[in-house]
């Protein structure tokens, strides 16, 4: 008999259990060789079996050494309950099931004198989501009829660039009656109002972002959608640098800077200007974090293309040298702005907070009129690695604050003048249509989604605390890895094929949601034709209760 | 659904033309009002052209209050005209105690202002009285401007066209440009102001139809000029788009089927002058519309034009003879009023058109 050792960690701490029937198992290995965690290894165990070989019951005992698959007990491999082993299994003789009683947020810090990390998402699933208590409920009816979703044109656009108001725009008339643009106006482009979110080539495989690449190119050549990805924090491959490929993507610079020291060296062989840059302050799923790359994962082509040893990579929460809203007006944007003759919109990504408003504020009121972009990150967002603590309880829902900064747009009458473009959450219903249109009819231009990818491309992980591993290098999709033998998991034709059906089907189902309110473009701010079963959540956006 | 017509012609015309245009639309409406802007007066009102007519319905208070506030700023009452009503048992109308067309000269200390600041004076005057007003809805002041007179009440139009005397032609209340509608607004409250046609610095427009765009566009006007107030109806917007565009901004009229429909991306970008639109569709995004709706609208020198939206039409002809051009929603209007015109040179503007008509009557249609 065994002592007790309660101290000892013992696979019931864990926040997952392996079940495993040794009945079903015939021993292939396929569950060992695909558990990129190391959660499960194979083992002898000593059996004991009664048995009676004669007609009359004469029970005897035999001890067996038996091959089996059993559950690690070790801190660095816990099962983080993707689903490979089953996923691979012949039988079905292995699975992995949510243990309730886990301790292991005791047990990981009391050993490890730090707090647990993770990647993916924040799990805070236990909050009904304030946009699955919206609907469009004002549908057009009779004297306004709806459109025809099928037969009629749609403006499914957003502005992405400083718009400036109609009384300072350098327009001549002419003798001819024609206005006509005699000097400079901010750049900007009218771009699909989904963005693919900022996932930089570090945190995602070389493949994922490949395949993501292509779908933009893909859904931008041959679909007509211009769709834009965000390049995210650490650069690009050169070859794409200098390639025409270059339009369909925003260059993100972030506090570490990662990557802009081979951007700003392929400058001058760009043949295509880049969609615009972003420049991020901050991001809705850890706001007050920067940037996070393990060492995992900072495999040869990232130290390359980044200029960095193998480390853990972490930018800082803040970009330094920036010290105020105007500072960073006239040091970041207008750098940015210059960089590329301010022919590229320039933006910057925020993150949800209390005081969203007052950042905003700032930058509408700019007078260099050079902020392109107001993209707002909420705390329902994913991220490549962040600090539990930082997911579960730092944060601030993006959709009352969208709707905050849009009204204080309008209280100035400079709604529009910088574009809203809203993420965090979105689409983690499957539905990004009607997420992004709802958010559009409470003031955003647009919407950007990250993880949503990810789903796409075959994330095992969920909201529920599954998986949840990209920090960790070992993701067992290929997806936010750089170990060659998982990254090849990943078929990039097959994703990229996966993101296009997708958006072609969420152009589709915004048209669906356009036709009935009987608008041909966008309804940016058209908060009249939402409708919330929940009281509270009607008061706060300021659109209609029903009952 | 609305009926509305205008008529332009070389000559003065009476409104019971306008009464007889709307009349034969009857069954197309409700006919729950009568409202009517008549421009470059003729009759009594041709010696007072270039003075500011006050149109108001109010109660004795309101009359007193107008009174007091015209008179603080100085405005001397030159001429007024009282219609001669005739009210009888069972009509439909909801009658105001008095109904106040009077002309004023300007304040001595503004005689010598450049007419654009005389301009500011006479809406901030009509606001100021709106509001005195509005306190217990002791009365209604429609507009303020030179050679501009506005009507406009509750109840059944051929009981208001008897009430007011307009039935029977003259040439003492006349003008050579009328717009008109028959209905009160249904979408929301039955208010005075909510009846089509809106009248603000000249500009005119009525509208058949609806604006699915009102939130977006009376959020963004609210805070653009002071003028831009009420939004009784959606149909208000259309009115402060244009003046915005072209008193404001100083834009041609054809910029504004640009504003209110903007082409899809798709054509924009095969154009010459795609810079300038696509830098107009930014900049007035919230003024964009989505129909449906047929708009007809008067500029500050009597242009009269027409259009519609660029999806969800709403009927509209334009019928002319040699000296007048008539707008309405059903041709049977026109037909009753100038019947003898050449029916196959009716125009039935399309979604990307204007179809302007000048002083001269020269009728253009500009595809946008």
């Amino acid at each position: 008999m065994e002592t007790v050792k309660i101290n000892d960690l013992a696979c019931n701490d864990l926040p997952w259990k392996v079940l495993y029937d040794t009945k079903r198992c015939t021993l292939c290995g396929s569950c060992v060789a695909a558990c990129t965690f190391g959660a499960i290894k194979p083992k002898v165990e000593r059996r004991r079996k009664s048995f009676s070989d004669t007609e009359t019951p004469e029970p005897k005992i035999t001890f067996s050494a038996t091959p089996v698959i059993t559950q690690v007990n070790i801190l660095k491999h816990f099962c983080r309950g993707c689903g490979v082993c089953e996923r691979v299994c012949p039988n079905n003789a292995i699975r992995s099931e949510r243990n309730p009683d886990s301790r292991f947020n005791v047990v990981y810090q009391a050993t490890t004198a730090s707090g647990p990390k993770r990647g993916g998402r924040n799990n805070l699933e236990v909050q009904a989501r304030t946009l699955d208590t919206i609907r469009v409920g004002r549908i057009s009816q009779m004297t306004d009829p709806s459109l025809d979703a099928e037969r009629h044109t749609f403006d499914c656009l957003a502005p992405l660039g400083r718009v400036l108001p109609a009384t300072k725009l350098p327009f001549t008339l002419g003798p001819d009656g024609k206005l006509t643009k005699s000097g400079q106006t901010p750049p900007l482009h009218w771009i699909y109002p989904i963005i693919i979110g900022d996932m930089s080539i570090g945190a995602l495989s070389w493949r994922m972002w490949e395949a993501v690449s292509m779908a933009v190119a893909y859904l931008n050549e041959e679909c007509g959608l211009p769709v834009r990805q965000c390049s995210g924090e650490g650069g690009m491959p050169v070859r794409l640098l200098k390639s025409k490929y270059l339009k369909y993507v925003i260059l993100q610079i972030a506090s570490g800077h990662f990557g802009w020291n081979r951007i700003i060296k392929a400058m001058p062989h760009m043949v295509e200007d880049p969609g615009g840059v972003l420049i991020k302050i901050g991001q809705g799923a850890k706001p007050g974090d920067g940037g996070l790359l393990m060492a995992a994962k900072v495999a040869s082509h990232i130290q390359s293309i980044r200029g960095v040893p193998k480390t853990d990579l972490l930018s800082p929460p803040n970009h330094q040298g920036l010290y105020s809203i105007e500072e960073s007006v006239q040091k970041m944007f207008l750098s940015f702005n210059a960089a590329f003759k301010f022919r590229v919109p320039v933006a910057i990504k925020v993150a949800a907070s209390a005081t969203s408003v007052s950042v905003f504020n700032n930058l509408v009121r700019d007078p260099y009129n050079i902020v392109g972009g107001f993209f707002l990150d909420g705390i329902d967002g994913g991220t490549g690695a962040a600090h539990d603590i930082s997911l579960d309880h730092t944060g601030h829902p993006v959709v009352s604050k969208l709707r905050d900064c849009y009204l204080a747009a309008c209280a100035q009458g400079r709604q529009g003048q910088i574009p809203l473009w809203a993420a965090g959450g979105l689409g983690k219903t499957g539905n990004l249509a009607a997420d992004a249109f709802k958010m559009f009819c409470l003031g955003a231009n647009g919407v950007f989604t990250g993880k949503l990818m990810l789903q796409l491309a075959g994330c095992l992980g969920n909201e529920h605390s599954r998986c949840n591993a990209c920090n960790t290098g070992l993701c067992p999709a290929g997806i936010t890895t750089q170990e060659p033998l998982l990254v090849r998991r990943l078929d990039p034709d097959r994703v990229a094929e996966n993101i296009v059906n997708y958006f072609l089907g969420v152009d589709k189902e915004l048209r669906k949601l356009m036709a009935p309110i009987g608008n041909s473009s966008l309804p940016v701010g058209r908060s009249d034709c939402l409708i919330s079963t929940d009281k509270a959540v009607a008061d706060r956006l300021q659109v209609q209760y029903v009952c | 659904m609305c009926r509305i017509g205008a008529i332009k012609s070389l000559n003065y015309v009476h409104p019971s033309k306008a009464l007889q245009l709307m009349n034969s639309q009857q069954k197309g409406h409700d006919n729950s009002g009568f409202a009517m802007v008549m421009q470059d007066l003729g009759g009594i009102f041709a010696d007072y052209k270039q003075f500011p007519t006050l149109s108001l319905a109010c109660t004795d208070e309101g009359l007193k209050i107008a009174e007091a506030i015209l008179d603080a700023l100085g405005f001397r009452q030159v001429f007024q005209w009282l219609p001669e009503t005739s009210w009888k048992p069972g009509m439909d109308i909801k009658k105001m105690p008095n109904y106040v067309f009077r002309t004023f000269d300007y304040p001595e200390q503004c005689k010598s202002l450049p007419q654009r600041e005389r301009e500011e004076l006479l809406t901030s005057t009509r606001l100021r009285i709106r509001a005195a007003l509005e306190k217990d809805e002791t009365g209604f002041a429609y507009s303020f401007w030179p050679d501009v007179i506005t009507l406009k009440e509750i109840g059944d139009p051929r009981d208001i066209g008897t009430f007011f005397g307009l039935w029977e032609p003259d040439d003492s209340f006349t003008a050579r440009t009328i717009t008109a509608q028959c209905r009160q607004n249904t979408n929301y409250a039955i208010v005075r102001y909510a009846a089509h046609p809106f009248f603000l610095q000249g500009y005119v427009t009525l509208t058949n139809g609806e604006n699915t765009f009102y939130q977006k566009n009376k959020e963004f006007q609210s805070t653009l000029h002071p003028g831009y107030i009420g939004f009784e109806s959606d149909s208000q917007c259309f009115l402060y788009t244009m003046h915005y565009m072209h008193r404001q901004l100083g834009w041609p009229l054809q910029y504004y089927k640009h504003i209110i429909t903007p082409l899809p991306f798709e054509e924009v970008v095969k154009r010459d002058d795609r810079e300038e639109l696509l830098a107009i569709r930014q900049s007035l995004a919230h003024l964009e519309i989505n129909g449906p709706n047929t708009i007809i609208g008067t500029l500050p020198d009597f242009t009269m034009w027409v259009v519609c939206d660029a999806k969800k039409l709403r009927p509209i002809v334009v019928g002319h003879t040699r000296d007048t051009v008539v707008f309405s929603s059903e041709v049977c209007g026109i037909n009753e009023i100038l019947p003898e015109r050449d029916w196959e040179a009716d125009i039935y503007p399309n979604e990307r058109e204007i179809v302007v008509v000048d002083n001269n009557l020269e009728v253009q249609r500009w595809k946008q």
